[in-house]
């Protein structure tokens, strides 16, 4: 299978320009981010923190001014509300199974919304196998969830809440501040969790504004290395832990804490903080430019999610119609532009994104849809490039369909 | 619902970049659609036919992924200047193999294109009223898979519509 793989690669020798926009699935981890990694890894503080010599407290040093950072953007109290893990996913089933299996006895119901990441929904299926109901709240065709269904779906029952900030794939900014407090009012011991990390560098928000009592962030979604993570735990809030074994700096995720990427993801954090409405502002731009020239260079889309200030400044989602999204990432890699779709084809079974069925897309549409998130580091050319291969793309796509499907 | 690593062959890149046979066909004798636009996936096999039912030439249009389009393709290629009879017994394993191999995930595309091609046959046989003895009644493995196909996709959808609106 490799031997496959490396030909496919070798398809792409010669590319003239090659932009990568699939940020939602993995990053590209900038120069500046990675030279404050280096030194973590064979210079200093590679010793365990928990440790009694220099190397250890070295460590130990780094991830306590690496939270402390984190733990100022994100708003919190103090640096012990931030929780390293090794990623979102980690994170969300911390949330999750740790809020759960805390509140045992006291309730059984969970409600999040019908457009979470699968890290959440897969969690909750697994829990109704252990007794636990599931209340998914419906959103509307922005993906914006249902208040008023979610007013009605809290009651004394429900040990736990979890809406994400910013929707991963279509970008929608969900009103979490007012969610949060509809949850409350229904119910103050429910634990509310929102997955931040769509939201974490790219939109300002505070977790005490919030009024959140767990936050899930990511590092490679604000361009820092993959393979860590936090969980925002507000003091006072008790949960279990998943995972047993040496517990070190970390009282939620025993294991040796990876400083290297704890460094990381706070050097990545004060990148995106540092003139934050600076690069919302750039990645506005860039993501209008994207949407409006798909637009006009290109009949029968439809844009996923809504536009303009409710929308994340980074996500582009497009449907395009008699275009199937697998074979669309193909021709599109083959030109140098990188991106992911809902389409079922990309995934195990039939069924295309959950997101975009949700917000009312017919499974065709959702075939056809294409997934792009910009970053500070794209230029105007890149989109500009973006807009002369992706048409063509397209139109040899339809090309082949001809008129098997028939709109 | 999750991904997985599709190490497309080099024959199957080769085929989606340049597919052979491609586009619609004015004067086929015969045409049959497998898949539907829920699937993802979905093949419109073109089939013109001489008197001694010889395939004299064959096209394919595909809304649907790389795999879906190679398999098309090949198959197309492979039932050129057959028998009616011999197309019949192309199976989509064979197309698989032909293409290099296709990821375990992508079967259902070559059993969609053996699936378009058979219906395309059985097509030419009802509008004619003949039945060939060698033409079983019963439907084949990639028939009735590509009919299974269709339905789940259908039932799929409803289903998540429904799961939506409650």
């Amino acid at each position: 299978m490799v031997e496959n793989v490396r030909e496919l690669l070798k398809a792409h020798e010669g590319l003239k320009r090659e932009v990568y926009l699939d940020i939602e699935n993995s990053s590209m981890v900038p120069t500046e981010v990675l030279e404050a990694i280096l030194p973590y890894f064979n210079k200093r503080a590679y010793g365990n923190p928990t440790l009694t010599h220099k190397p250890g407290w070295e460590a130990f040093e780094a991830i306590m001014e690496s939270a402390q950072k984190i733990s100022g953007f994100l708003g919190c109290k103090s640096l012990e509300e931030v929780n390293f893990t090794p990623g979102e996913t980690e994170a969300n089933n911390l949330a999750l199974l740790g809020a759960t299996l805390q509140t045992r006895g006291k309730g059984k119901k969970i409600v999040i919304s019908e457009v979470e990441p699968l890290s959440i929904m897969h969690v909750t299926e697994m829990l109704t196998k252990y007794g636990f109901t599931v209340s998914k709240i419906p959103v509307d065709s922005e993906g914006f969830i249902n208040l008023e269904r979610l007013k009605e779906a809290v009651d004394g029952n429900t040990v736990f809440v979890s809406l994400s900030a910013v929707n991963h794939e279509i970008g929608t900014i969900q009103p979490i501040k007012e969610a949060q407090k509809i949850v409350k009012d229904k119910n103050p011991n429910a634990i509310f969790h929102t997955d931040a990390s769509d939201a974490y560098g790219k939109i300002p928000f505070s977790v005490q504004d919030l009024g959140v009592d767990m936050a899930t962030i990511s590092s490679y979604k604000i361009l820092g290395p993959r393979g860590i993570g936090a969980l925002y735990v507000k003091e006072g809030v008790n949960i279990e832990r998943i995972l047993e074994g040496q517990i070190g700096t970390q009282k939620l995720w025993p294991g040796v804490e990876n400083t290297p990427l704890i460094v990381g993801f706070a050097k990545a954090s004060e990148l995106a903080f540092q003139n934050l409405e600076e690069n919302v502002r750039h990645m506005r731009n860039l993501r209008d430019k994207l949407i409006n020239g798909i637009f006009e260079k290109i009949a029968d889309v439809r844009l996923n999610g809504p536009k303009g200030e409710k929308r994340a400044p980074d996500n582009v989602n497009i449907s395009f119609l008699r275009c199937e999204g697998e074979a669309l990432t193909i021709e599109l890699s083959l030109n140098g532009v990188y991106v992911s779709s809902g389409s079922a084809c990309t995934r195990r079974l039939l069924q295309p994104s959950h997101v975009l069925v949700a917000i009312g897309r017919k499974f065709e549409e959702a075939h056809g849809s294409i997934l792009m998130k910009v970053t500070r580091y794209h230029t105007e050319e890149d989109i500009d490039y973006v807009l002369e291969v992706l048409p063509k793309a397209v139109e040899r796509l339809r090309g082949i369909s001809g008129t098997t499907v028939v709109e | 619902m999750s991904r997985v690593p599709l190490p497309y062959s080099q024959k199957i890149l080769e085929l989606f970049r340049n597919p052979k046979n491609l586009g619609r066909m004015e004067d086929a004798t015969v045409s049959a659609v497998a898949g539907n636009p829920q699937c993802g996936d979905m093949i419109t096999f073109y089939l013109k036919i001489n008197e001694q039912e010889i395939i004299e030439k064959a096209t394919f249009e595909s809304y649907g992924c790389a795999a879906n389009i190679a398999t098309s393709s090949i198959a197309t290629e492979k039932v050129k200047g057959m028998k009616l009879e011999d197309a019949w017994k192309i199976t989509w394993k064979s197309v698989a193999e032909e293409v290099g191999g296709l990821p375990a995930v992508k079967f259902h595309c070559g059993i969609l294109a053996v699936g378009a091609l058979r219906r395309a046959i059985r097509a030419y046989y009802k509008n004619k009223q003949i039945a060939p003895e060698w033409l079983p009644k019963e439907l084949t493995f990639e028939e009735k898979q590509a009919l299974e196909e269709e339905e789940l996709a259908r039932i799929l959808e409803k289903k998540m519509k429904m799961a939506e609106e409650k």
